[in-house]
């Protein structure tokens, strides 16, 4: 009786919060039956339990094990935002929502089709997609490639797929960008990882739509680690595109995932991320990609949502030749923390990367960036270009920015420009004397600070974060 | 045909502007101390005077800046029979009356584009139904006429332009708006000879074209020599202390203001 009374009195109040965040479009909840859920908390019984249910080999039952072992005696990060907030034992490590991954619409559970039809996955992909993708919880539940594509060879299934399928494939790739021993978060990932795509391109293979991958957790103190693993062999093309967003709970979420991507020589690799987690999520990942000879990689990284987000996505151009670039979006309103930045590292000879990083904060929020810029001796001749614009729209927010740039080979060019910026009256003032009305001038400012990066997005994804960033600042 | 009553002017009664001190916080200074002034339809009106005296206040203050604020006094639209008073109004609201000016420093904002900014406001008016072909075309032409690059439409506004680009580009937005109440603020200075000729060109096209009521405030008379104003006003000292015909700006320039102050 007293927990059906509890669970009521808990869902009433997240209905409050719901109101309360009338503007998160995305903050409904369903009603799900779980398959399965492992109880709350964390210990080396749950990380063996989860990979048993997972039917999964020793070798990677042991690296689970090791991984949880590296979690535990890590301490957390000694930068950054304040994750005190972090109960590890009130999270639930892993919930299966269905028996397996679906490659059929019609055939996912009701419930949780009506979630990503609320949230219009299906209609995308049938309009602007090679294939896509959707997690639910802990593991995903759809996936489906375009026919043509798997002709080709393409390989877009989800991990736990990929384990199984392609055994010796991922085992030469998995863990080897980002080790399980990495920082603590890679550590609980490599642990407790669950779903999360797995993608091979053949070489010389042109994947001209995007694959897209989709994020929903749906219960309360829920903590998700996908794990995605990309191999683009040579002379391939991909663009990959992942959303997320939750429900609005009192309690908090846990999302921690790990990304690796395998950008061989003359391949070109765009990971694009539009993040909208509610405000009740931790979002704390580690994403990182090698380029080879002459390869390219892009990450396009856009955070508008969670509590904290720990995010530096990073590439390491191995390869002579190669190319890195990182453009960023944060917005931090309320409390929220977005602590993002990205980190690139110049090893091979004529290598070239840019950065453009763009945060907004309002209220009491902090968008900072944080950033590694290192050449090493190998590096001959290496050019970057970095650039951070904050905008800051109330006295209360606050920016950071905190680029470290270490470089060992004295033919490298790097240059750093960094600048602040506030609405100011005469900007308002001419723009209202033009005809528009005090708010829309407003949003129109941020959308022209923004437009660098948003015009780069997939235009489903701009018209969103643009309807966002409106939303955002009102 | 239109009677004289139910012209189109801009009415200035009495107007008194103060701003904040920007040595001392919680005291204004007052800048302007009673100006009167009633610009028609189909009239130019040149203000000029010493530097310091209120030209660029009035103007911010017509047009609704928040920095200025009228302790006394009205300004009033009058659009056929209706007349408005503007004191309350947002310069928002006072730009959808059809008032409009052009900046002496035009303003930038990065990222921006011209062409984002005249479609969303062109939306928001709704009155006029026009595609974004047509606007483009409208936009093409007028650009054309006034020298500029293409190309300008998709830069942010007065991003990294020069000079005499931004006030070209005043003048564009004007033709483009269609304002029926116009003040121009120094729109001649930063100006090379050509660029100048062809900033006043434009200006009478559209005020040939529109019969706009027009106020020019300008330190030089060669523009005037351009435009020829149907009066001229010497503001000194937040007051205007002298008007008259086109002569006046002559008279000024060749013997400057200390010796009109003496007369």
């Amino acid at each position: 009786m007293h927990s059906k009374s509890s669970r009521k009195e808990e869902k009433s109040q997240a209905q409050k919060i719901n109101t309360l965040f009338t503007n998160y479009k995305y903050g409904f909840h369903t009603d799900t039956k779980s398959k399965l859920v492992i109880p709350k908390g964390l210990n080396e019984k749950i990380v063996r339990q989860i990979s048993k249910i997972k039917e999964e080999p020793k070798w990677m039952t042991d690296y689970r094990v090791k991984a949880y072992k590296e979690f535990v005696k890590r301490p957390m990060p000694n930068f950054g935002p304040s994750l005190e907030g972090i109960n590890f034992d009130d999270i639930h490590y892993y919930i299966r929502p269905q028996d397996k991954t679906q490659n059929k619409w019609e055939d996912v559970p009701a419930e949780i089709k009506e979630t990503f039809d609320r949230l219009g996955i299906p209609e995308h992909e049938k309009r602007s997609l090679a294939g896509s993708g959707a997690q639910f919880e802990s593991e995903m539940i759809y996936h489906s490639i375009k026919e043509s594509l798997s002709k080709k060879g393409v390989i877009f299934d989800s991990i736990d797929q990929g384990l199984k399928k392609y055994p010796e494939l991922f085992k030469e790739y998995f863990g080897t960008i980002v080790p399980y021993d990495d920082n603590k978060f890679s550590a609980l990932n490599s642990a407790v990882w669950s779903g999360g795509s797995f993608i091979y391109i053949p070489k010389n293979t042109y994947v001209d739509l995007p694959l897209q991958a989709y994020f929903r957790i749906n219960t309360e103190s829920m903590g998700q680690f996908e794990r995605t693993l990309i191999i683009a062999d040579e002379g391939s093309f991909l663009h990959y595109i992942e959303g997320c967003t939750a429900p609005v709970y009192s309690k908090d979420s846990l999302h921690s995932a790990v990304v690796e991507i395998i950008v061989k020589k003359n391949a070109h690799v765009q990971y694009t991320t539009v993040q909208n987690w509610s405000l009740n999520v931790y979002n704390l990942v580690t994403k990182r990609a090698y380029a080879y000879e002459n390869a390219e990689m892009i990450w396009l990284d856009c955070n508008v949502g969670s509590k904290i987000t720990m995010k530096y996505p990073s590439i390491y151009l191995v390869g002579d030749n190669s190319k890195g670039e990182i453009k960023s979006l944060a917005m931090a309103k309320d409390n929220q923390c977005q602590d993002t930045g990205g980190k690139i590292i110049h090893m091979g000879k004529n290598t070239t990367s840019k950065i453009i990083a763009k945060s907004i904060c309002k209220d009491h929020g902090n968008a900072s960036y944080r950033g590694l810029l290192k050449a090493t001796k190998s590096a001959r001749n290496s050019f970057n270009y970095s650039k951070c614009d904050a905008l800051i729209l109330s006295p209360e927010a606050r920016s950071d920015t905190i680029p470290k740039i270490s470089i060992d080979d004295p033919t490298a060019s790097i240059a750093h420009e960094a600048s602040i910026f506030k609405i100011d009256d005469s900007q308002l003032f001419y723009l209202m004397s033009r005809g528009l009305p005090q708010d829309t001038a407003v949003s129109e400012i941020v959308n022209g600070f923004a437009n660098p990066i948003v015009s780069e997005l997939p235009m489903e994804y701009a018209i969103e974060l643009k309807r966002l960033l409106e939303i955002e600042t009102e | 045909m239109a009677t004289k009553s139910s012209k189109n002017s801009l009415i200035i009664k009495n107007l008194h502007v103060e701003t904040e001190d920007k040595t001392n916080r919680k005291s204004k200074k007052e800048i302007l101390k009673g100006v009167d002034l009633e610009i028609k339809e189909g009239e130019i009106h040149a203000i000029m005077g010493p530097n310091g005296s209120g030209k660029s206040t009035l103007l911010n203050a017509l047009m609704g800046h928040p920095s200025y604020q009228i302790s006394e006094g009205t300004i009033q639209l009058k659009t056929g029979d209706k007349t408005k008073k503007l004191n309350d109004l947002k310069a928002d609201e006072r730009a959808n009356l059809g008032l409009f000016m052009a900046f002496q420093h035009p303003i930038e904002v990065p990222g921006l584009s011209f062409l984002h900014m005249l479609r969303t406001i062109k939306n928001l008016k709704g009155t006029e139904k026009q595609s974004l072909e047509e606007l483009l075309e409208e936009l093409q032409i007028e650009l054309k006429k006034l020298k500029i690059d293409e190309k300008a439409l998709e830069r942010g506004i007065n991003e990294g332009f020069s000079g005499g680009e931004k006030k070209k580009l005043e003048i564009f937005q004007m033709k483009i708006l269609k304002p029926n109440f116009i003040l121009l603020d120094e729109i001649d200075s930063g100006l090379d000879i050509d660029s100048l000729k062809i900033v006043a060109e434009n200006i009478k096209e559209y005020f040939k074209k529109y019969s706009p009521a027009m106020i020019i405030i300008t330190h030089y008379a060669r523009i005037l020599k351009f435009i020829e104003p149907h009066k001229v006003h010497i503001l000194s000292d937040g007051k205007i202390i002298k008007s008259g015909g086109k002569a006046l700006a002559h008279t000024l320039e060749k013997h400057g203001y200390k010796e009109l102050n003496d007369k």
